[in-house]
């Protein structure tokens, strides 16, 4: 199971196991870590679901042109490694995955 | 303490128990729901749940777990009664729950209308998770599927039968698509969308019989005298308000419960959220009833914020969207008509600007995410001038930018 450790704005931390094929949002959600909303239930439509990824085992997609154009517009500042967790989907059993939550979503 | 009750679990109302929870409130929550499964989204019932491929528990709001830890208890309903005198409400089962304040999430319902051969079976209408799997099952046995009415579920259902490869008309009474909510730019947009999958629209064409056969339908009969053949139809013409629980108490309805612009009902103690609220304008006293998420989540919110000692008065820019295939359409709406359309991009990626005396009303995006989100941003701050939109050639992307950059360095 690809594990994903969600550090909170405050420094806490959640470490969640999560099935493979399912987005770091609806693993975040599923499990109740604070902080991602999701508010569109995950088609890259409403910017709440931000995250900083900071680390991961597995090679991810870069960002597709429209969540590359939603995260300009994402309420806490976009860095380099912003990604929206709704297009974040682990596919290898042992994929590591580290993300930071920003500290507003809406 | 008696607590909160809540009536409906739907976007507006899950939102505002767990809300309560979030602000520190930590009375009784129960949320009155009538459906008896764990509160679910809506989106993705006309879209991702009708392809086979999808997992129906994929989409609840929150996990069981949540409402346990949460102390947020999930009754069985409907709720039937409200005394307001006692200030409790009455499930169908019998019991009755106390309240401190009481929030209506009711939601809506399809809007009923009469036309010959409507109860036969194959012909569905899409609001509930039940609806969904009982659609989808249908999908996959249909060759002809008849859609009643081209509004965003009419379009999705469309889209998704299209993708099952099945034969799909689409019946709308206006001259376009998606005409109560979009400008003529978009509709012609999203109408060639359709047709260019495949799909047949039948424009200022209305349904006068469906017809059957053994109890099944067989096809739907126009005004035009055309028969067309159909073994689901499949009814999308708008819903109405689920208003009658909060009529019966005597409080104020009007195609909607009727909420001042702190969402409150005539019973002060009594909030109305979501699709079920129409808020009265405090300058023209017009009253505006949104079905959207965004409408049911930040409302829903903001009644717990209310209840929690907020005094402020709502305030939200109302957004939508809807993904139909791979046309994928986000409006930015704060209401009102308009005296002008502005049109920039191309014919694949464009938005449509509307403005009112001058003012920037709404934004119709078309493939068009970044100016979405810019316009949201916009909005969210003040209305934009037309004079302010010219400088940037209605670029709000730049704009929006500026004024971000502007207030970054005004609070540093």
């Amino acid at each position: 199971m690809p594990t994903v450790v969600y550090v909170n704005d405050d420094g806490s931390q959640m470490t969640v196991d999560m099935p493979v094929a399912t987005s770091l949002m609806r693993a975040a959600l599923g499990n109740q870590v604070p902080g991602i909303v999701g508010e569109c239930g995950g088609s890259a439509t409403c910017g709440t679901c931000h995250v900083y990824l900071d680390h991961t085992t597995e090679k991810l997609d870069p960002p597709s042109g429209d969540e590359d154009d939603m995260l300009e517009w994402t309420a806490s500042p976009r860095t380099e490694n912003s990604r929206l967790s709704c297009q974040l989907v682990p596919t290898q059993e042992s994929a590591y995955l580290v993300v930071r939550v920003p500290a507003k979503q809406v | 303490m008696r607590g909160v009750v809540v009536i409906g679990a739907g976007h507006a109302g899950i939102e505002a128990a767990a809300s309560l929870r979030t602000g520190g409130y930590a009375g009784p929550v129960t949320v009155v729901d009538a459906e008896g499964h764990l509160p679910y989204q809506r989106p993705p019932l006309s879209k991702e749940m009708l392809d086979d491929q999808a997992d129906p528990t994929g989409i609840s709001l929150r996990p069981k777990a949540f409402f346990d830890d949460q102390r947020i208890s999930l009754c069985p309903g409907p709720a039937v009664e409200i005394d307001r005198t006692r200030q409790q409400v009455r499930v169908e089962s019998g019991h009755w729950v106390g309240y401190d304040h009481l929030v209506l999430a009711t939601g809506a319902t399809p809007r009923q209308f009469s036309l010959p051969g409507l109860g036969l079976r194959g012909v569905t209408e899409l609001r509930t998770f039940d609806d969904a799997l009982s659609l989808r099952a249908s999908l996959a046995g249909a060759k002809h599927v008849v859609v009643l009415g081209g509004g965003f579920i009419g379009m999705e259902v469309a889209s998704a039968a299209r993708k099952r490869g099945i034969d799909v008309t689409v019946l709308e009474l206006a001259d376009r698509v998606l005409g109560r909510v979009v400008s003529q730019p978009v509709s012609a947009a999203v109408a060639a969308h359709h047709r260019a999958d495949g799909v047949r629209l039948c424009l200022e064409e209305r349904a006068v019989e469906v017809v059957g056969h053994a109890g099944h339908v067989t096809g739907v009969r126009t005004g035009s005298g055309q028969l067309l053949p159909a073994d689901l139809l499949v009814i999308g013409v708008g819903a109405t308000a689920d208003d009658s629980l909060a009529g019966r108490a005597g409080l104020e309805t009007d195609n909607g419960v009727v909420v001042d612009r702190c969402l409150t009902t005539s019973d002060p103690r009594i909030f109305a959220v979501g699709d079920c609220a129409a808020v009265r304008d405090r300058v023209t006293g017009q009253l505006r009833r949104l079905e959207s998420i965004q409408n049911a989540t930040d409302q829903g919110r903001y009644a717990a914020a209310r209840i929690l000692g907020w005094k402020r008065s709502y305030r939200a820019v109302p957004w939508f969207w809807s993904n139909q295939g791979t046309l994928r359409l986000q409006l930015v709406d704060l209401g009102g008509g308009y005296d002008r359309l502005v049109v920039r991009g191309n014919e694949t990626r464009f938005s449509v600007f509307r403005l009112c005396d001058g003012l920037l009303t709404a934004v119709e995006s078309v493939n068009d995410p970044g100016t979405h989100m810019a316009a949201r941003r916009l909005l969210d701050r003040g209305t934009p001038t037309e004079a302010e939109l010219i400088l940037d050639d209605f670029d709000v992307r730049v704009l929006a930018r500026r004024v971000l950059s502007a207030e970054t360095a005004a609070s540093a």
